[in-house]
């Protein structure tokens, strides 16, 4: 395994190296990145796998001249499993940059950025590796710094930059908390090492514990995208080159799930009083429901995907969150049932999400645009990115028998099982998360229908779209990549779910393996085979063998008669693209519905002929969604620190003087105190 | 095995002929009330017929979503329907998806008829995409809860073993109050679900008003029929549902033959008496606007959750 992690490391590093020696040659520019990127992230997946099953973390380090920083690794399945779902994700993006970094062509430098995608793609194992709070600091940094700047490879855009200094200003708020909880740790622990943190000197006071619970919280939520701490997130996320896109929301905003679940149940050992679960479980809620509902009034593919990524973290913390609940109660099957819930929708989540942006990359490669209200009849033109997207729209809409569904179910049946809880109040929560979580999954749907239907059905709505055509091989390798492992592991939970059994057991402390089967293993079991079973290959056969039938019914009866093909209906002229519903028309009964949330503002002006006030000459029509978080929360903050900065610049006269005799006052304070 | 596998082909052959039978129950009680004679209750399997012997017409601007979703629709309403147990209570198929797999089965086929009326790039098909979309969401939280409630009496979302448990009696509540509002919730969930007065009009080709009917406007033949008989399915398998969840009184528990004739006679029974009660239904009530089946959906939330609520005070 040791040899599998140099082949990793070793791999990035002269994926990070490599362009600048061959930048000269063009005709293949992005080879030298994508070669090692695809050998190392083929490594990381093999060294994921078998650690998963292994039974031993495996641990390496190596010693710095810096006190308090070891360069200590450590593989256990939590490790192992994190370290999968990067590196497949990686590998798809990987092979899919081949063809997309021609969209780059004079536009950027295409060396700069395939050594940043190594960086980056590095950056983010390395996280997941650390055993070490300084090394995953350091880590956790670099992939934040990396990320930035590969959000802002198209930094002509004003709203690129914009995005970019949102993006830095966010996540070093985030950062900072983090900082602040692992020096929580360091003081009791006495040493950066994780072995420290876990196993303290002197056991954690409560108080600190409830601190360093919020700390990491707000640290690592800042990262994951959990609202209020969301809003750099459609930012960021869309601005970045689409197989970036792909990598941060499918896969940077998992390691910050990694990490929480590494904080709670790793270092505070997972025993908490009910209110952390349930202050995890509020804040997926919200955060599902609220990123979905924003999702649907986003008419840029990219962004909407954005959102959809806090809508999926919202799912995972759901999951967790019951699991921290039940783990309080000592229900600790159920406990592991509803972390690996979590767990499993992160994995899906990283397939499909990845999926999907890589598909909008597409799109945008072949329209070069991001607007849906500019798409329109791609699958004729597109098949194969159609037909990839569309596996992924079914996967994240959740619905039988795709990997999106299944993790969904898991959730569900374990926000179900709250009524074993002993507490009235809990009893009633966790199921009104439930009701919440299915009216952000039949939303989820509505969004799909709209990004799908929209995009890629009826007739093209531009020249663009009309003139689109089918994008590269590896750009549909990738994509087609993703699309397999979804389905794999939509058919698959028999074999998933025990493998991230192991990856649970241990934090909670029971193993539910041999309740997670049923149906000689065919279907999938909650701890009790009586309360539920779902088996996704029995449902799939059975979907396959129906639609079959009804073919066989239609031959019967009628004979397969040849269709005939004519034009749709107009109303008596003929069909053009203006006719058909848009984005905004299509989602228009869901803004009115929950009018309340959005407080839209709608602008209609029309201009009349001048001989009659029937006729309008032109109509124009102006909606936005109040982005209320960013309004009445952001808004007062970036003021204040705006004012306070304005009033600090007083002291700050630029007279060299001036400042020379701050720095003999302060010297003079300093003796005093050292005295 | 093979008793497994011909319970399920005979409650294939059961879901597929009952189906078009209730919606013909349903228009000749609709059509009795109003003073007309109505056409027989076996107009439908005629309509099917000639629908399948007719040479379809497809739009030449759809793609292959366009044709593939009457066949996807067809098939994940027959497979919602096979997780249900329709005469015998532990039904084969129960086993491979429970309560939940339904629902999404169901979506299943929504998403796909979703997809077919925004392909044909009228402005009809889209707007029956768009108003379905806001209805399917805003059903899902109350079917939810209700689900959940009728779940907690039995202890499992397991449809079989909440049928079989209810037909023999196992683990039914002194008091029926938290049962009767997840049901009263279950019911109107249906109706928005299927398409019913007063959430939309089957009956109606007015653009004003049509939600399920915009989205096939475009179907013709072949497709056209297997798109109808999937919305009869999706009724029978609610109804099938609410029946047999809230009374499976005389379903078969074992496999005997008396007792799966007995079953299927007192099914036959249920389900038209409850297709009845639906016709009553959509003769006493106008279609509500589109913005108005909001509060309709928001009590049947409201039912669902007051059901949990009293469930849990019941049982202290």
């Amino acid at each position: 395994m040791l040899n599998l992690l140099w082949i990793l490391l070793g791999g990035y590093a002269v994926g990070i190296l490599l362009p600048f020696c061959l930048s000269r040659r063009s005709n293949a520019q992005s080879l030298p990145a994508s070669t090692p990127a695809i050998v190392a992230t083929s490594a990381g997946v093999v060294l994921g796998l078998l650690g998963l099953t292994s039974s031993e973390p495996v641990t390496g380090s190596l010693t710095s001249t810096l006190p308090l920083l070891t360069f200590a690794i450590r593989i256990d399945p939590l490790t192992a499993f994190f370290l999968l779902t990067i590196s497949l994700a990686g590998l798809a993006a990987s092979i899919y940059a081949i063809g997309y970094m021609r969209h780059f062509d004079g536009r950027a430098s295409v060396s700069t950025l395939g050594a940043l995608f190594n960086g980056f793609l590095c950056s983010m194992t390395l996280v997941v590796l650390a055993d070490n709070g300084f090394f995953f600091l350091i880590a956790w940094e670099l992939m934040s710094l990396l990320s930035y700047f590969l959000v802002v490879t198209e930094h002509e855009k004003a709203e690129v930059r914009y995005a970019g200094l949102f993006y830095l200003i966010m996540t070093h708020v985030g950062t900072a908390f983090i900082i602040l909880t692992f020096f929580i740790f360091f003081q009791e622990g006495g040493s950066f090492a994780f072995e420290a943190f876990r196993y303290p000197e002197h056991p954690l006071p409560e108080g600190m514990k409830t601190i360093a619970f919020l700390m990491a919280l707000i640290g690592f939520g800042t990262k994951a995208g959990i609202v209020p701490l969301h809003v750099w997130l459609p930012y960021a996320h869309p601005a970045a080159p689409s197989h970036i896109s792909a990598l941060m929301s499918g896969v940077m905003i998992k390691i910050a799930i990694y990490a929480l679940i590494r904080v709670y149940f790793d270092f505070l050992g997972g025993q908490f009083p009910w209110w952390w679960g349930f202050v995890v479980l509020v804040i997926g809620a919200v955060s599902a429901l609220l990123g979905v509902m924003y999702a649907l009034m986003e008419h840029d593919l990219k962004s909407l995907l954005a959102y959809h990524s806090v809508e999926n973290i919202g799912i995972i913390l759901l999951g967790i969150g019951a699991g921290m609940i039940f783990q309080t109660y000592g229900l600790k099957e159920f406990a592991t049932l509803g972390l690996l819930a979590g767990l499993y929708h992160t994995i899906n989540h990283a397939m499909f999400k990845a999926l999907l942006f890589l598909g909008a990359g597409s799109l945008l490669y072949a329209t070069h645009t991001r607007n849906m209200e500019e798409y329109g009849g791609l699958l004729r033109r597109m098949p194969w990115t159609g037909a990839c997207f569309l596996i992924g729209a079914v996967s994240i809409a959740a619905l039988p028998p795709t990997n999106g569904f299944v993790s969904e179910w898991l959730v569900f049946q374990s926000l179900f099982l709250s009524f074993h809880i002993p507490d009235t109040f809990l009893k009633l929560i966790l199921p009104l998360a439930a009701a919440m979580l299915a009216l952000t999954g039949a939303l989820a749907l509505a969004c799909f229908v709209k990004a799908f239907g929209i995009s890629f059905l009826a007739l093209p709505r531009s020249t663009h779209a009309r003139q689109a055509e089918e994008v590269p091989i590896p750009m549909r390798i990738g994509m087609a990549l993703l699309a397999a492992v979804c389905v794999g592991l939509g058919l698959g939970p028999m074999v998933v779910v025990p493998l991230l059994n192991r990856v649970v057991a241990p934090f909670t402390g029971v193993s539910i393996e041999g309740q997670v089967l049923a149906l000689d293993g065919w279907a999938l079991a909650t701890v009790n085979v009586e309360f539920a079973s779902l088996s996704p290959p029995i449902l799939a056969l059975l979907l396959g063998g129906l639609s079959v039938l009804g073919l066989g019914i239609v031959a019967a009866c009628g004979g397969l008669v040849r269709k005939r093909y004519y034009k749709t209906w107009g109303c008596g002229i003929n069909l053009t693209p203006r006719m058909e519903y848009t984005a905004t028309g299509f989602v228009q009964p869901i803004k009115r519905v929950f009018s309340s949330i959005y407080q839209p503002t709608v602008k209609l002006e029309t201009e009349f002929l001048q001989e009659s006030q029937y006729f309008a000459k032109r109509r124009r029509f102006e909606f936005h969604v109040e982005p209320v978080f960013q309004r009445y929360l952001y808004d007062p903050v970036v003021a204040f620190v705006t004012a306070l900065a304005g009033r600090l610049r007083v002291i700050q006269a630029g007279s060299l003087h001036l400042y020379l005799a701050y720095i003999f006052v302060t010297l003079i304070v300093l003796l005093l105190f050292a005295v | 095995m093979l008793d497994a596998f011909a319970l399920i082909v005979m409650q294939t052959a059961v879901l597929l002929v009952v189906a078009p039978l209730i919606v013909g129950l349903i228009r000749k009680v609709k059509a009795r009330l109003q003073c007309r004679r109505g056409a027989s209750v076996f107009q439908p399997y005629a309509d099917l017929v000639k629908l399948l012997r007719k040479q379809p017409v497809v739009s030449s601007t759809t793609s292959w979503i366009f044709t593939a979703t009457p066949y996807i629709l067809f098939a994940s309403t027959l497979a919602a329907g096979l997780l249900v147990p329709v005469f015998i209570s532990r039904t084969p198929l129960s086993l491979a998806g429970n309560i939940i797999a339904l629902v999404y089965l169901l979506a299943l086929g929504t998403f796909f008829l979703m997809l077919a009326g925004l392909d044909a790039g009228s402005s009809f098909g889209g707007m029956g995409s768009s108003r379905e979309a806001i209805v399917a969401s805003l059903t899902e939280p109350a079917m939810m809860l209700s689900i959940f409630a009728i779940a907690l009496t039995a202890g499992s979302t397991n449809l079989s073993t909440i049928v079989h448990k209810t037909a023999l009696l196992q683990g039914i509540v002194t008091d029926p109050s938290p049962h009767l509002m997840a049901f009263a919730a279950l019911v109107i969930v249906a109706i928005a679900e299927t398409g019913r007065v007063p959430v939309d009009n089957p009956a109606t080709h007015l653009e004003l008003t049509m939600i399920h009917e915009a989205m096939i406007l475009e179907y013709s033949g072949r497709y056209l029929a297997l798109v109808e008989w999937a919305a009869g399915l999706k009724l029978l398998v609610f109804l099938t549902l609410i029946v047999n969840v809230s009374a499976p009184w005389g379903i078969a528990t074992s496999m005997e033959p008396a007792a799966l004739g007995i079953g299927l006679a007192a099914y036959l029974v249920k389900v038209s008496g409850l297709a009845v009660f639906i016709g009553l239904l959509e003769s006493m009530f106008a279609k509500l606007r589109l913005f108005r089946v909001t509060d309709l959906l928001g009590t049947a939330f409201i039912l669902a959750l007051l059901g949990l609520i009293f469930f849990y005070v019941l049982r202290g």
